[in-house]
């Protein structure tokens, strides 16, 4: 099952090392981890997204809060969450394209970041299925380049 | 006051109480050293990095205070390593201080560098490199906090060679703060009540005992709890010492090797008291199959440990004498209602079925006339001590057989490589509990496998005239290996010979100590009136019969109600003596 840990942590060398190994060292692969300070520079905010059940996310969550990095861990339940991820994406566009490529642009409320003679660089901010969706959608077009930031997350209330 | 790294380095172990260290010099360090040299602390050279941190552990466990070892950057810090992945599966609390390349070389491939931070990561509770001067004294007093309170364990603080160098203000931190780390003391009061009700209730309670016991100084309590509630107790290998294996509620030692009746009576339990344990693998056999009928109560300061390996119905985090001290005062208080007839007669019954099986199948082997049986060696070191020397071991079937048969009446005179399991723990181990315990008889018994890894350290016994007296089970192999090769590889015996050996005796003497080789069982026990208790130390090479077996032997996967019990003995030993009360 898709899960979503959210970390507060000491924003020193070695934190994100330390958060890491326990993962490599079980053998569990990280989907997305995003990491940045937060409000407070000596803390940062990271959320990380994993496949896991029950029972092993919490054994993980309380390896994680064991550490001495870690301020503070959640798993995050969707429901009470709001999740966030960006998408940067280029995109061909052939002449006779370019104007329908705007205007789904323009559904999904993408903005344009970049253009060039053959492409243009889409942004979009959104939860998953709506990236998902997006994709679908600009797959016609020849897809050149995508990147995913990878999620965010944040407790509602 | 401005000071050098290397000042506020001393200054901050004179704080911590830091009397004695272990370790090896090196480029690294050195800026280290030459403060050491006229330092108040005291420094053994050790001949390896390994036995340093060895001896660390050895004197931290003989002692409950922090063990420090320090070593040179690259080689120095990687040859620590089996030592601090030993500590740290053991939860001991341990200091390791390494030096590290100046900063500006950090990552150049610089000589001798190597990323011990990185290195150590995984088998320490947490590590430092310290890249500011203006951060060594915080660094230093968060490491000893650190290894020394919660769960306990080994903390590195990696130190570049300028940063020993430079000066800075010296301001000690008298405070602690680290906001990631808030160890729970005490157990959830309400918790602790159903856990009495519990116990009160249970009709076939036994309570399974671990080195938390140990680190927290729980025993008095433990020895309280068991006797008022009446509740027989086995201990895990990390645990022995904890409860008297003499007491007629001790079920002596559970697990692959522990006893027939421990291993029966958890089995049979109806509830399970576990205090200060992980469910260790050797300990559980198969899982699904381990106290298959018990409710659970699970006492552990880790919350991490919780619904480990094992789900539990009740759990309390917390430091164990902490959580049994409350424990026992309601349990005294509730006591009464619950102690009716029914109670006693039921209590009465379970303790009988215990005592039928320890008759049935107590520790046992043929003892020889013409051959030293190894059990019989460990048997003669504890009635000639009385129970009263602090052991240490090597890995292997001596360390089982040491376990199984020395009578333990003492916390902290145990000390064993449990969860890494590392061969060449045995002498540096005696040697750093030596330094802790100079007024206690120390034993250190080694297998002749064992004790070619780290046996340079005789250097130490003889430099410092450590009274150790070291016991080598010889039986001239690899033997836990052998017997795993005889019952589950069909007798290949692969790798596990050791009959080109040294003279060990000779070895010891080459070190100017006195070394005996014994290969007759009648003169084993003069020569152990004599010496055993001497004041000076004494190697003994003691020739054992080769091919014994550790017995009983859950073997791995299985039940641990399917021992394989080996040939039954015509001499009972000790601990069939033992009747329940
Ligand atoms: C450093 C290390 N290497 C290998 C092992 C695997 N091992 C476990 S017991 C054992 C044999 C030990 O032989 P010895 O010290 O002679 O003890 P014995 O079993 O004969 O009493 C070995 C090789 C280990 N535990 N530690
Ligand atoms: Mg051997």
């Amino acid at each position: 099952m898709i899960r979503t840990i959210v970390l507060t942590v000491e924003n020193r060398p070695g934190a994100l090392a330390r958060i890491t190994g326990l993962f490599s060292a079980r053998g569990i692969n990280i989907e997305s981890l995003t990491v940045a300070r937060t409000d407070d520079p000596t803390l940062s905010h990271m959320t990380i997204v994993v496949d896991l059940d029950d029972a092993a996310l919490e054994k993980l969550l309380k390896l994680l809060d064991r550490l001495v990095d870690v301020v503070t861990v959640t798993a995050v339940n969707p429901r009470n969450a709001v999740e966030r991820e960006l998408l940067l994406l280029k995109v061909r566009h052939e002449p006779g394209q370019k104007l329908e490529l705007l205007k789904e642009a323009e559904i999904f409320r993408a903005r344009v970041v970049d253009v060039s003679s053959q492409s243009y660089v889409l942004e979009l901010t959104g939860d998953e299925e709506k990236l998902e969706a997006f994709i679908r959608v600009f797959e016609k077009y020849g897809i050149v380049e995508l990147v995913r930031s990878g999620k965010v997350a944040m407790a509602r209330g | 006051m401005r000071m050098k790294g290397t000042e506020i380095f001393i200054e901050c172990l004179r704080r911590e109480g830091v009397s004695v260290v272990f370790g090896h010099p090196g480029g690294a360090i050195l800026p280290i050293y030459d403060r050491l040299y006229d330092a108040e602390i005291r420094h053994i050279l050790m001949r390896h990095e390994q036995a340093a941190a060895h001896a660390a552990d050895g004197y931290a466990r003989a002692s409950g205070r922090v063990g420090v070892a320090m070593a040179t950057s690259g080689p120095g810090a990687t040859n620590l390593v089996t030592g601090i992945a030993s500590a740290f599966m053991d939860s001991v609390p341990m200091v390791i201080f390494t030096g590290q390349v100046p900063s500006t070389l950090i990552g150049t491939d610089a000589f001798q560098e190597a990323d011990v931070v990185g290195i150590t990561r995984p088998c320490t509770k947490h590590n430092y490199l310290v890249l500011r001067t203006e951060e060594l004294a915080r660094t230093i007093r968060e490491a000893f906090y650190l290894a020394r309170t919660g769960r306990p364990g080994p903390v590195l603080v990696d130190l570049p060679k300028d940063i020993q160098l430079s000066e800075c203000e010296f301001v000690y931190p008298e405070e602690v703060r680290l906001r990631g780390y808030r160890p729970i003391l005490d157990g959830d009061p309400e918790a602790i009540r159903q856990a009495v009700v519990a116990i009160l209730e249970a009709k076939r309670p036994v309570i399974y005992a671990g080195g938390g016991v140990i680190a927290s100084e729980g025993a008095v309590e433990l020895q309280r709890l068991a006797e008022m509630a009446r509740v027989p107790v086995a201990t895990t290998l990390m645990g022995l010492g904890g409860f008297p294996t003499e007491h007629p509620l001790s079920l002596a030692m559970l697990g692959m090797h522990g006893s027939w009746y421990a291993n029966m009576a958890v089995s049979r339990c109806d509830l399970l008291i576990a205090i200060g344990v992980r469910f260790d693998d050797r300990v559980t056999g198969k899982l699904a199959a381990f106290a298959p009928e018990a409710r659970k109560i699970h006492i552990d300061i880790d919350p991490a440990e919780i619904n480990k390996n094992v789900r539990v119905d009740i759990p309390i985090v917390g430091d164990v004498r902490r959580v049994l001290s409350v424990l026992n005062a309601e349990l005294e208080a509730r006591l009464r209602e619950f102690r009716t007839m029914t109670w006693e007669a039921e209590r009465r019954a379970w303790l009988e079925q215990i005592a039928e099986w320890k008759r049935a199948y107590p520790f046992c082997y043929d003892f020889d006339e013409r051959v030293i049986k190894p059990q019989w060696v460990i048997e003669e070191i504890a009635r000639i001590t009385q129970g009263e020397a602090i052991l240490t071991t090597d890995v292997g079937q001596h360390q089982m057989w040491a376990a199984q048969y020395y009578r333990f009446k003492h916390p902290r005179t145990w000390i064993t490589s449990g969860g890494l399991g590392a061969m060449g723990f045995g002498l540096p181990a005696a040697i750093g509990a030596w330094f802790a315990r100079p007024d206690r008889p120390i034993i250190a018994i080694c297998g002749d496998g064992s004790f070619q890894m780290t046996m340079q350290e005789l250097a130490v016994v003889a430099e410092h005239r450590i009274p150790l007296k070291i016991v080598i089970i010889n039986n001239a192999y690899l033997g836990m290996v052998r017997q795993w090769q005889e019952i589950f590889y069909n007798g290949r015996y692969s790798a596990s010979d050791l009959r080109v050996s040294p003279d060990y005796a000779k070895i010891a003497e080459a070190y100017g100590l006195r070394g005996y080789t014994v290969r007759r069982p009648e003169e084993l026990t003069d020569l152990f009136e004599q010496e055993l208790l001497a004041s000076e130390p004494v190697l003994f090479d003691v020739h054992v019969a080769a091919e014994e077996n550790v017995y009983p032997m859950v073997p791995p996967g299985a039940a641990i109600t399917e021992m394989i019990v080996g040939p039954m003995a015509s001499k009972r030993m000790a601990h069939s003596k033992a009747s329940m009360g």
